[in-house]
């Protein structure tokens, strides 16, 4: 690695000034990239782990038996030692539990919470996988929140406007809805092309634009004709991806189109001349170009399958999950995404279990939140660390004492 | 240069062994946990079984509005009643139906979700779970022998409301807007409007409502419950044409509109702002010195209520609709502003009251339950 550390890797970050050899205007991200491809499996690992120590902590010094015991330190040390024990213990205990077996549940449901975090992270892997693409060709696509809205906006239309038979219908809301995606997705990557328009700025605007659009959409065209709430009609049952394990977990079909398209993505980026080409810009648009690349072309294709998987992720919370579209359909997903990218290296398959374990996080959040009384805020807490943690790699390192890549330390 | 690089060494070595023996801690902490018998974190055993349980829509608990109101509410019965309580923010529609399976399997004997965002997946919930009881706050949609209604027609509270702003306007305009166009905001806006007229007439006046028109359903609109900036824009909006007296029917953006009118006071104004769902003197005292009343939902009272008649076995799926009658709605105080209102004023408020109650006054809004 001959990149100078130090430099703030987040999304938007300025030009490179120095650094070797920069075309600015293409390699914004080509850097970032390139750091979080040459850092191993270790750090993501490592990251998740700081990431929940600290969180562990936030938990001790909130919760009132500690500092209750704390009150008494120095009368019975032990006191707060087994209450930072017990609220910490008790905390994640309840998200683990939550997010995997739960024997002491009330219902199958609960009991089961590994498939809660199956159903979550079904969209969270398709939007993932979006972010990751891009992100592999030296685009931040920050607009999966955007595109997964226009996929579920498509998807509805073709889901409760219109009826087909069993089969055809929930394929036909499936095309509807990664073509909705392809196009928002389309649309930046068209302006990068054409017009060298900044991809961050542009997926970012396009997000707010989707908001707009849909919330003007269900308060006219598809609006739900029975109630005066800005919310479409229910998706009828044959648009609706089947239930993998019965009515009662949430967990359905959509989860396989999410590894389908894992499998999908990892034999585009690895095995085709189009993923060829995709790396090969990532890596330096001006050398692709020399080599004979057609780079504009390539900014285009993967905008376009990008927006087209997170418009997939639209279609498996609305014709998975949620049945009736309204304008909060994207949720957080969208810049969730982004987080599973990064920490997921950039690589389908990490991807895939980096969007597992913020499925897990997802559903082991809520049990943590009633169970154990612990705000539901933490796990937001320790999945904005991760994201820091990745972004510094550094920092990371030499918490770890893992040779740096680096020449610098981490006085920062 | 190489002493600093010693002390970073040695404090990257110091935090090193404190995060590495924090993860042992935790390492032996995720590994034994899960067998260990007990879900419910709670060590308190002496309480009743009774487990009373709150969902709130994407406001939060903190919304000082009606999830505020609300949790309070289930908060007093903890402590009055000795129950016990789970809660569960909803931070996305996503949230709904996860929270509410989450508060069936931990068995909680009755669910309380807060607004009609939930109905959807209470009705779901409430058919999965027929042991269970739930209660909804504002939403009449769901007919279940397990579901109780709670519901308010605020257009009664509302009107006094107009009627007294009216009152005390200098510029003769007054203003109001709502988060989005729903049933549960323009409710309050239509009592408005309606106590505005009366108002015009009673005293041959002819003061002008800003922001809504009752006969069209339209008005001023912010389309969000969260962006509180919008609330100020369009406070802004309304008080450059005119209005002295505003009533933001849209949640937290009520925090945006009471920020609009103290900085249009800095500058010589003399606007006054009417909250809504709560008592704002109390939740929202940064604005007590322009807060001429507010509209009370006492959703509070209610929860704790239901919360008692199920505890005693009393539950009843009929809907609760909250009047000035039974003191559901209510108009608050005048407070810190109680010498702009005169005496007058407040006497004809309590003869409207009286005939609101009575029925020789008709407040009527297309949003009022039945």
């Amino acid at each position: 690695m001959n990149k100078p550390a130090g430099e703030t890797p987040a999304p938007p970050a300025p030009p490179a000034k120095e650094g070797p050899a920069k075309a600015a205007k293409e390699s914004n991200g080509t850097q970032l990239v390139r750091e979080i491809m040459s850092g191993n499996a270790m750090i993501s690992v490592l990251a998740v782990v700081v990431a929940l120590v600290i969180g562990g902590i936030l938990i001790a010094v909130t919760d009132p038996r500690v500092t209750t015991a704390f009150g008494y330190f120095f009368g019975d040390p032990s006191a707060t030692f087994k209450a930072i024990w017990a609220s910490v213990s008790d905390a994640y205990g309840a998200l683990l539990r939550g997010a995997t077996y739960d024997p002491n549940a009330r219902t199958w449901q609960g009991r089961l919470g590994i498939f809660e975090t199956l159903t979550f992270a079904t969209p969270l892997i398709l939007s993932g996988l979006a972010v990751t693409l891009a992100f592999r060709v030296g685009l931040f696509n920050i607009g999966a929140k955007g595109q997964i809205i226009l996929g579920a906006t498509f998807a509805g239309v073709v889901g409760f406007l219109i009826e087909l038979p069993p089969g055809i219908h929930l394929i036909a809301v499936i095309l509807a809805g990664a073509l909705g995606g392809a196009l928002w997705g389309g649309i930046a990557g068209f302006l990068k092309a054409r017009t060298g328009a900044h991809e961050v700025i542009v997926t970012i605007m396009l997000n707010y634009i989707a908001v707009s659009l849909v919330l003007y959409l269900l308060k006219n065209q598809l609006r739900d004709p029975n109630s005066s709430n800005p919310i479409s009609p229910r998706m009828h049952e044959s648009a609706m991806f089947p239930l993998l394990l019965g009515p009662n977990f949430r967990v359905h079909a959509g989860l396989i189109l999410a590894v389908l398209a894992v499998i999908g993505v990892s034999w585009l980026l690895n095995r085709s001349t189009m993923g060829f080409e995709f790396r090969a810009i990532g890596a330096n648009p001006r050398a692709a170009r020399t080599a004979g690349m057609n780079v504009s072309r390539g900014y285009i294709t993967v905008m376009l399958i990008s927006g087209a998987l997170a418009g997939l992720a639209g279609v498996t919370q609305l014709a998975g999950t949620e049945k009736i579209l309204d304008a909060d359909i994207a949720g957080s997903i969208g810049f969730d995404a982004i987080t599973v990218a990064l920490l997921g290296r950039s690589k389908p398959w990490g991807t895939f279990f980096a969007a597992i374990l913020f499925g897990a996080f997802k559903a082991g959040g809520t049990s943590m939140a009633v169970n154990a009384d612990v705000s539901i805020d933490i796990v937001a807490v320790v999945q904005s660390l991760i994201v820091l943690f990745i972004a510094a790699p550094p920092l990371i390192r030499s918490i770890f004492r893992i040779k740096a890549v680096s020449r610098e330390g981490v006085a920062a | 240069m190489k002493n600093l690089l010693l002390k970073t060494a040695k404090r990257g070595a110091i935090v090193g062994t404190v995060a590495v023996s924090a993860v042992a801690l935790m390492l032996t902490g995720c590994g034994e946990a899960p067998p260990a018998p007990g879900g419910s974190g709670s060590a308190n055993p002496a309480a009743a079984d009774f487990l009373g349980c709150i969902v709130s829509d994407s406001g939060g608990f903190d919304d000082q509005s009606f999830n505020q109101s609300s949790y309070e509410g289930m908060k007093k019965a903890q402590a009055d009643l000795g129950i016990q309580m789970k809660e569960a923010q909803s931070a996305s529609t996503a949230d709904f139906a996860p929270n509410l399976s989450t508060m069936a399997s931990a068995g909680c004997n009755l669910t309380v979700t807060v607004g009609f965002l939930l109905a959807e997946a209470t009705k779901t919930a409430a058919a999965d779970n027929p042991d269970l009881h739930y209660a909804i706050i504002d939403d009449s949609s769901i007919k279940a022998p397990n579901v109780k209604p709670v519901v308010y027609d605020t257009a009664q509270a509302a009107f006094m409301a107009g009627y007294a702003s009216a009152a005390v306007s200098k510029t003769g305009k007054v203003g109001t807007f709502g988060g989005i166009n729903i049933p549960t905001v323009t409710i309050f806006m239509d009592g408005f409007a309606d106590g505005v007229k009366y108002f015009n007439e009673k005293q041959g006046k002819n003061v002008q409502l800003l922001g809504w028109n009752k006969d069209t359903q339209q008005g001023s609109f912010a389309n969000t419950f969260e962006i509180i900036q919008e609330g100020t824009k369009i406070t802004n909006n309304l008080l450059s044409e005119g209005a002295d007296v505003i009533m933001p029917v849209a949640g937290p953006l009520g925090k945006g509109a009471g920020d609009a009118v103290l900085a249009a006071n800095k500058t010589g104004k003399d606007a006054k702002l009417v909250w809504v769902d709560s008592d704002g003197f109390l939740t929202a005292p940064t604005y007590k010195s322009v807060l001429l009343t507010s509209v009370i939902k006492t959703m509070g009272e209610a929860v704790e209520t239901i919360v008692k008649e199920d505890l005693d076995g009393k539950f009843d799926p009929a809907p609760y609709i909250g009047t000035l009658d039974n003191g559901g709605v209510s108009l608050a105080p005048f407070h810190d502003l109680d010498s702009a209102v005169s005496a007058d004023t407040k006497t004809q408020l309590d003869e409207i009251k009286k005939g609101i109650i009575d029925g020789s006054i008709k407040v009527e809004s297309k949003a009022s339950p039945k």
